[in-house]
């Protein structure tokens, strides 16, 4: 693999990191130019990562190094095509959910809207820098990064509620940070490197009871994002955050850079062979099938329609990690696939939330009767969203699930197929009732019956997630090659 | 004049110190500017040294000639030129600050203060670059009077913080000396280099022990290492804002040093880690410091008091990585020391500018204090996150370090403990900017983010911002740039034998 030294990678984490100085600088007085400077990052952002896509698709590699600490310990951005999906993700997200955040927080009035610009704005620095980290350190260093800048907006109502959600959050994630930090240590010892490699690099340099340690501590630390059950909680408690924080970092960033890491600890550091040969994946895989049914049944549980959405990304994102889990070429790139196409399904699904509460302040979905007639460009595209995640074609939902479903079976794992299915079956029954009663139902009289949609910049960033979610389920290689990007990671990893 | 910079790096705050009286009497305002210029020097003398150290090795100088065993020598390796570095940097950024802070707290006293600020530079400098026992006691104790006596010119309850601190750290001088002169009695020898060789013949012989017991624990004494602490937080609590920033800073560090140099220079390092189950012990009550400072810090209200539970903790941190004995360890230790120093310089300045500004040091006071002082307390949380061990702050490096040395030592109580302990620092630090940034509201439907009641911004003034700023910027980056400092300085200040 050709590798070439390239400053974009480091252009790509920097950008929004000025912006947030620049943010800072300009503050409360000239609200305008403060949100160009968001603007703006996230477009340029979206450039840098996008002018990267025809390398890989060359099958190159770009890297720059930043600086070196010790012999085999880098400080190091590489981008490969596993990292450029993610980055390209998040990227291209953040402009829907920067302009959809203007007209939430003005919509809505918010208090330190700098201090939410700013702190969102060094999360998408953290998140790319995660995306592009070409070893477990450089990895490990962005990841602490996201979780601090995260802290802010998480408790960004400062009631005692947020407060607490704030401080759950910081508990669970840097207690996970530290569990990280160990289980990096000992592989830097046991190795001499941390650089990731498609494959894995650790196979033979541990004894079986040194790796299922290892492992197990890599799996807690970065499922703590990931948020695989038992180690969840702090997920649903965090939806006090402002929607457009719900829907780009815990939709999107900040529990992705989780499964990003898990994925990254399955494919790149132990390795299919080595993950087979000692009967982990197993292991991993019926725990995060018990996640994926739990979460899905308490998601049905959950009246407040955040906390919904909430359980159903845990649920997404297990399925994920089962993906990768499984190791079979199909299911890897599923889970892969399934990485980008929940990403735009779930924003699109937030951003709905978001524009309900600003327009009506409703947050219940059982308040939500005969919504549809009020706001039905949103409704519309909550249905959309909707429908993908339960994966019904032609959605980008249904592919990432087909792809899913095959590799099981190449797995010869019959019963991860069921668990697939079942939670589909259950996502359609904690979504379509909200569309039922959105559309179907009528108007309560608290409701409006008439055209009455949120800012355009909310109903315009939803919209286009939703239709995005369309396009990709039917070219699933348009815009930004996700598919071509998918199955080059693929061939990487398993060496074909 | 580079050749004799050894020397003058200790000479030149001396004499200058007993001319700032002349000056200061003549005319006050004169005194800033002079120590300024003089620390400046100190500094440049500690960099020059640090490149001749780099370049050529280590540096041997006689005092007035005389050649060693009987003349005091002033050996000055890669551990040292270090330490001078740091202690010098950070006194003189200290004395920026001081200007206002000083002018505010000890209007009347400007000129001793200064005098005697100069007299405990001298002693720290002294300490680091001698290479005679005796010597180094010499200059622990101008250190030491010359901190007693900055403490107890501070608040009210300084004097008795003060005393306190003299009869403890004058126990502790006093084990230094009896350790100093039973190595005497058995070697007849003063001179380190010259110990280190007569020693190891003598290692069974138990008035060598008691020596080496003696030694420790004076040293323990005054880098306040658990349990012999118990002066710490009083005295720091109650000094002037400015020596607490100093003292915190460079004190513990430099009793860490001396400490590093009894176990791995006097002594081989077979002795301290071999014969005498020393790095063990160290180990385990490093161990109960960290956790004991974190949870103590936890409990105070006081700002300055919760930092020195945190210093204690810090000390503790310094010594675990030299108890694992390897060189993962001790390349933490060491790194820690330069981190901690402007960790603790920085965290202790942000508390005096608050202190300057609002008068309060209670925690519960800071509600909204980072938008009267948000410079203030943005470098407030970057320092508390690399006390916390969040990268990139240097605070992660080194203890990403000292996790590395607990595993070659194969210590995992030991790795989880670090990671316990940076847990509940996160707990004592969070607390303080939960409190600053956040103000627990009503939940209200209709929100109504306009009607913050307006408060003015009122920074701490200029002269004390950048010094903090200065600060900030090392934490910053001393971290990424770590990897160039182990490679250039530290991997040589570790004994080779590791």
């Amino acid at each position: 693999m050709e590798v070439i030294s390239s400053i974009r990678p480091l252009l790509a984490v920097m950008v929004s990191l000025i912006a947030a100085c620049l943010i800072v600088l300009t503050g409360e007085r000239a609200r305008n130019l403060r949100e160009l400077w968001t603007i703006l990052a996230s477009v340029s952002k979206f450039i840098i990562v996008a002018s990267m896509i025809p390398f890989i698709i060359q099958g190159k590699t770009l890297e720059y190094t930043i600086i070196s600490l010790a012999p085999g310990l880098l400080l190091q951005l590489r981008v490969d095509a596993f990292g450029l999906l993610f980055g390209v993700l998040a990227s291209t997200l953040w402009i829907a959910t920067s302009l959809y955040s203007i007209g939430y927080m003005r919509g809505l009035n918010e208090h330190a809207q700098t201090r939410y610009f700013f702190c969102f704005a060094i999360a998408l620095s953290a998140t790319m820098g995660i995306a592009f980290a070409g070893n477990l350190l450089t990895l490990f260093v962005f990841y602490e990064v996201l979780t601090i800048a995260t802290y802010p907006l998480v408790a960004h109502k400062e009631t005692p509620e947020a407060i607490k959600a704030g401080r759950k959050y910081l508990a669970y994630t840097l207690t996970a940070g530290v569990v990280i930090l160990l289980a990096s240590a000992i592989t830097y010892r046991l190795t001499g490197t941390l650089d990731f490699k498609p494959g894995g690099f650790l196979a033979g340099h541990a004894s079986a009871d040194m790796l299922r340690f290892l492992f197990v501590a890599l799996i807690i630390g970065f499922g703590v994002k990931a948020a695989i059950m038992p180690i969840h909680e702090w997920l649903p408690t965090a939806m006090i955050a402002p929607t457009p924080v719900s829907a780009l970092l815990h939709a999107v960033a900040v529990v992705k850079a989780g499964v990003f890491g898990v994925l990254r600890v399955i494919l790149y550091v132990f390795g299919p062979g080595l993950l087979h040969d000692s009967g982990l994946w197993l292991i991993l895989a019926y725990f995060v099938s018990f996640t994926i049914i739990g979460a899905a049944m308490l998601a049905l549980a959950q009246d407040n329609l955040k906390r919904r959405l909430a359980f159903s990304t845990i649920n997404n994102l297990a399925i994920i990690i089962l993906g990768a889990a499984l190791l079979s070429p199909s299911a890897i790139k599923g889970g892969m696939l399934h990485m980008a196409n929940h990403g735009f399904m779930k924003i699109t699904l937030f951003f709905v939330a978001g524009a309900i509460y600003v327009k009506t302040h409703k947050e219940n979905v059982s308040e939500l009767d005969g919504l549809g007639r009020q706001m039905p460009l949103t409704m519309g595209s909550f249905a959309i969203g909707a429908m993908g995640v339960t994966g019904i074609p032609p959605l980008c939902g249904f592919i990432s699930k087909w792809y899913l479903c095959l590799g099981s079976l190449e797995a010869h794992e019959i019963v991860f197929l069921f668990v697939f299915l079942t939670s589909a079956f259950l996502d359609a029954a904690f979504f379509f009732p909200i569309v039922y009663r959105a559309f179907f139902k009528n108007p309560k009289e608290d409701v409006n019956p008439h055209f009455n949609e949120a800012s355009m910049f909310m109903v315009i960033p939803l919209m286009t997630t939703a239709v995005a979610s369309l396009v990709l389920g039917i070219f699933p290689n348009a815009l930004v090659h996700f598919y071509e990007i998918v199955t080059l990671a693929v061939q990487n990893i398993l060496g074909g | 004049m580079i050749t004799h910079a050894p020397i003058l790096i200790i000479v030149t705050p001396l004499i200058s110190a007993f001319f700032n009286i002349l000056i200061g009497l003549w005319r006050r305002w004169l005194c800033y500017p002079f120590v300024i210029t003089v620390l400046s020097a100190c500094v440049f003398s500690s960099i020059a040294i640090l490149d001749t150290v780099i370049n050529y090795g280590t540096i041997h100088y006689k005092l007035g000639g005389w050649t060693p065993p009987w003349g005091i020598e002033y050996v000055i390796d890669h551990l040292n030129a270090f330490m001078a570095v740091i202690v010098s940097f950070i006194s003189l950024i200290v004395a920026v600050y001081s200007k206002r802070s000083i002018e505010q707290e000890l209007s009347e006293k400007i000129v001793y203060f200064y005098t005697i600020y100069l007299l405990l530079v001298t002693g720290l400098l002294g300490i680091i670059v001698t290479g005679d026992v005796f010597n180094l006691y010499v200059f622990l104790e101008i250190a030491s009077l010359a901190g007693y006596a900055l403490i107890a010119i501070g608040e009210d309850r300084a004097p008795l913080a003060s005393f306190e601190y003299v009869i403890i750290g004058t126990v502790g001088a006093c084990f230094y000396l009896l350790g100093v002169g039973y190595l005497y009695i058995v070697t007849g020898s003063l001179n380190m280099t010259d110990l280190s060789q007569l020693l190891p013949n003598l290692y069974h012989s138990k008035v060598v022990l008691v020596a080496f017991a003696f030694l420790m624990v004076g040293v323990a004494v005054k880098m306040a290492f658990f349990p012999l602490h118990v002066w710490l937080p009083d005295a720091y609590t109650y000094a002037p804002s400015t020596v607490s920033a100093l003292v915190a800073a460079t004190m513990t560090k430099v009793g860490a040093y001396v400490m590093i140099r009894i176990m791995f220079t006097l002594f081989k390092p077979y002795f301290s880690i071999e014969l005498l189950p020393v790095t063990t012990v160290l180990g385990w009550i490093a161990v109960v410091a960290m956790m004991f400072g974190c949870i103590f810090a936890m409990a105070q209200s006081d700002l300055k008091r919760m930092l020195c539970y945190i210093l204690i903790a810090e000390v503790g941190y310094i010594v675990l990585g030299v108890s694992f004995a390897n060189r993962m360890g001790l390349t933490g230790a060491i790194l820690h020391i330069l981190n901690d120093a402007f960790m603790m310089a920085c965290l202790f300045s942000v508390a005096g500018a608050i202190m300057y500004k609002i008068g309060k040091r209670d925690i519960k006071d800071f509600r909204h204090l980072h938008r009267k002082m948000p410079f203030t307390m943005a470098a407030f949380t970057i320092a508390a996150l690399s006390v916390i061990g969040i990268p990139p702050t240097c605070g992660f490096f080194s203890k990403w370090y000292l996790i590395l040395g607990a595993i070659d030592a194969q210590q995992w109580i030991f790795a989880v403990a670090l990671m316990i302990s940076s847990l509940l620092s996160a707990i004592v630090f969070f607390r303080v900017i939960e409190n600053t940034y956040f103000e627990p509201r009503v939940p209200v439907h209709a929100h109504n983010g306009g009607t913050h009641e307006e408060i003015k911004m009122d920074e701490a003034p200029l002269s004390m911002l950048i010094p903090i700023f200065i600060m900030v910027a090392g934490i910053l980056t001393l971290g990424i740039f770590s990897g160039k400092i182990i490679s250039n300085v530290i991997q040589f200040a570790v004994p080779a034998s590791f």
